[in-house]
């Protein structure tokens, strides 16, 4: 892989990946023995902090400064692990645990002793069915082995893991959604301040860290934070797992430090290879559907934690690219984005669950041939008015819809107005003597709308 | 879970009727209160332990929760009807659930979920007449690199094309697992469940 050794993958594909015997043959578990048995835990926090990781997970929070946020003098701590991996284009974290499910569970012992949890639940989301078998027999191992239970590597410290399945719900992948699913509750994110920090699950302080930047810790503590630093551009240290999906020649899971171009992870030899029938890029939702899209010309952008931003993304996002190839009629595209937010917003803020409601009602109807040209003006300004960072909504789901719509709107508009235009004459009339007139009485509509004659 | 009516002209769980979950599926969900500081905390497991049991989560399973883990049947409905994965009504003996992400449908997601539809003669949250299949779609089941994809129970099939869906519907073994499964979930009898899950799914139609 251009002259990188894998190193969260390096277990992939061996015979018996899956079991503790051949991790701990392969150095499995030393760095969390070390870190137990000769680290404080402010120590293993320092490291972290030294290593620059940021979580993998999407917000790219620092997961030393998080374990630091921890109130000093606490009695319970609770660890929750993100596996709750629900972003469309996204399986890097699956893809780990199901080859190398001991990898997560050494990450989480280090993270345990550090944050000085005795408890971590592992939150699993339900679609994952034989990765919760997998991960299972992973954690019988490690108890069996003492690696989990009562006194670690000799020492006093105890922890239990439990691995909680989900239920089907993409908001749970949030933090504090997350904690209320973990809690019996419907996954509704809570308003912040307190953070989980402060007071998580059931009222304790709490570290939620996705999988992927678990396995990272594995890795600082067995090669020093300076290695991790040098790896990757200033600001994005480390190593990433990239996954790449839709009509490319080898689909699939690749690690490179952060910074690789989005031209090289669909084109190189060692990630997708291409397109299949050499098809050109009409574009690449590059991080994951929430970052928005990037057009066939701005496939040098880099993912790391800064690039994205200038071709107008909400950031890195989870790296899991979506490639769309040349034959693909766009507005199929938009009413399926559309339509992932609107199924699972969580119903709890109004403008989220209104809005990406009517986003999708509308994509719905220009893919139907009654679009209107300012159907897209209206499109645009619906996703300036819902979202945490409009200060409208509890939590990130909607700033996901906005850009990923917004993006795909802007980016794409001569096409959807070629296809608006090319409209047989009468159709939005038609639709519009139809039952469902409701479907243009929109409640947001700007001034200049709501004077127009329908 | 979709929308459900009630019928409030009669008692939503019949009076003197036999408890919908055994002893042994109860202390299956037992089994996970002391993973957690609170009972309420159990729910999710438990839901989905019951379920497997019962075919679905009823008004009755609902209830029948709630009394075990010590809360009211209206916590419990709550949260069951918050999650996709929790059936109000009788589901098939498998539960087909089908990708309609957007990389799944660049691959060709549509025609398979045609070809289910085609090859079942049902609509998505219908149950076949015998009461062998039930079909749904969820928005990204996080397989992308194997679009498209779908689920039979536990089993995921990857790249599934239109012309492979009636063999693979056809195959008795379509959901087994190439790992053994953990014991923690399964139903403890899986006889009893396949009973009810078929006559309720009868029932249904």
């Amino acid at each position: 892989m251009g002259g990188y050794e894998p190193v969260l993958l390096s277990n992939v594909g061996l015979e018996g990946s899956r079991t503790l015997a051949v991790y701990c043959a392969r150095g499995g578990y030393q760095a969390a023995r070390r870190a137990v048995t000769s680290m404080s835990p402010q120590q293993v926090v320092d490291l972290v902090k030294a290593s620059d990781l940021r979580g993998r997970g999407g917000a790219g929070f620092r997961v030393g400064v998080k374990w630091g946020l921890l109130p000093p003098g606490r009695e319970i701590t609770y660890l929750c692990v993100n596996f709750d991996e629900s972003e469309p284009g996204t399986f890097n974290n699956r893809y780990l645990v199901d080859h190398d499910p001991h990898q997560l569970l050494e990450g989480i012992v280090i993270a345990a002793h550090a944050t000085q949890a005795r408890t971590a639940y592992v939150y699993l989301r339900a679609e994952f069915c034989e990765t919760f078998h997998v991960l299972q027999r992973a954690v019988d191992e490690a108890y069996a082995a003492g690696l989990l239970g009562k006194g670690l590597f000799g020492t006093s410290m105890s922890l239990d893991c439990h691995i909680h399945r989900g239920a089907g719900a993409y908001v749970c992948g949030e933090e504090t959604g997350l904690i209320e699913s973990l809690e019996g509750k419907r996954g509704w994110p809570r308003i912040k301040p307190p953070y989980p920090a402060a007071s998580g699950a059931f009222g304790r302080p709490t570290v939620v860290n996705n999988v992927e930047s678990l396995c990272c810790v594995v890795h600082i503590v067995a090669r020093g934070s300076g290695w991790f630093r040098s790896l990757g551009p200033p600001g994005s240290s480390g190593p990433k797992l990239y996954t790449v999906s839709g009509p490319v020649n080898r689909p699939g899971c690749y690690e490179a430090p952060l910074g690789l171009s989005v031209r090289e992870l669909v084109f190189g030899d060692a990630y997708a290879r291409g397109m299949i029938g050499n098809r050109k890029v009409k574009g690449v939702i590059p991080g994951g559907l929430s970052v928005g899209i990037l057009s066939a010309d701005e496939l040098d952008c880099r993912l790391d934690f800064d690039d994205p931003q200038r071709y107008g993304l909400l950031g890195l996002g989870t790296a899991g690219a979506i490639v769309i190839n040349e034959d693909t009629d766009m507005r199929d595209v938009l009413v399926n984005v559309a339509r992932f937010y609107a199924r699972e917003s969580c119903g709890q803020c109004t403008q989220c669950r209104e809005q990406t409601d009517w986003l999708h009602k509308i994509a719905r109807r220009i893919a139907a041939g009654a679009g209107r040209i300012e159907d897209l003006d209206l499109m645009e300004s619906l996703t300036r008015t819902m979202g945490m960072m409009e200060g409208q909504s509890i939590c990130g789901l909607p700033d996901g819809a906005n850009y990923a719509i917004r993006t795909l709107v802007s980016k794409y508009r001569a096409e959807f107005e070629r296809h608006i235009q090319a409209q047989r004459p009468g159709s939005v009339e038609e639709t519009l003597s139809g039952n469902n007139r409701s479907v243009y009485r929109l409640p947001v509509l700007a001034q200049e709308a709501a004077n127009r004659k329908w | 879970m979709a929308w459900q009516a009630i019928d409030r002209s009669r008692p939503a769980v019949p009076e003197g009727a036999p408890p919908v979950l055994s002893e042994a599926v109860k202390e299956k969900i037992r089994a996970f209160f002391d993973r957690y500081p609170t009972r309420q905390a159990a729910l999710l497991p438990a839901l989905r332990i019951a379920q497997e049991a019962a075919g679905c989560v009823s008004l009755e399973v609902m209830k029948e929760v709630a009394e075990l883990l010590g809360l009211a049947p209206s916590q419990v409905m709550d949260t069951a009807s918050f999650y996709t994965h929790f059936w109000p009504h009788a589901r098939g003996r498998k539960v087909i659930v089908l990708c309609r992400s957007l990389s799944c449908e660049l691959m060709g997601g549509r025609a398979v979920a045609d070809a289910v539809r085609r090859e079942l003669g049902i609509d998505e949250h219908e149950t076949t007449p015998d009461g062998q299949y039930s079909f749904m779609t969820e928005e990204c089941l996080g397989a992308c690199e194997h679009g498209p994809c779908m689920l039979i129970n536990e089993r995921l099939h990857s790249r599934v094309s239109a012309q492979q869906v009636p063999a693979i519907l056809q195959d008795p073994d379509n959901d087994r697992l190439d790992i053994a499964p953990s014991s923690l979930y399964d139903p403890p009898d899986d006889r009893g469940r396949t009973d009810q899950a078929s006559a309720g799914g009868t029932e249904n139609r």
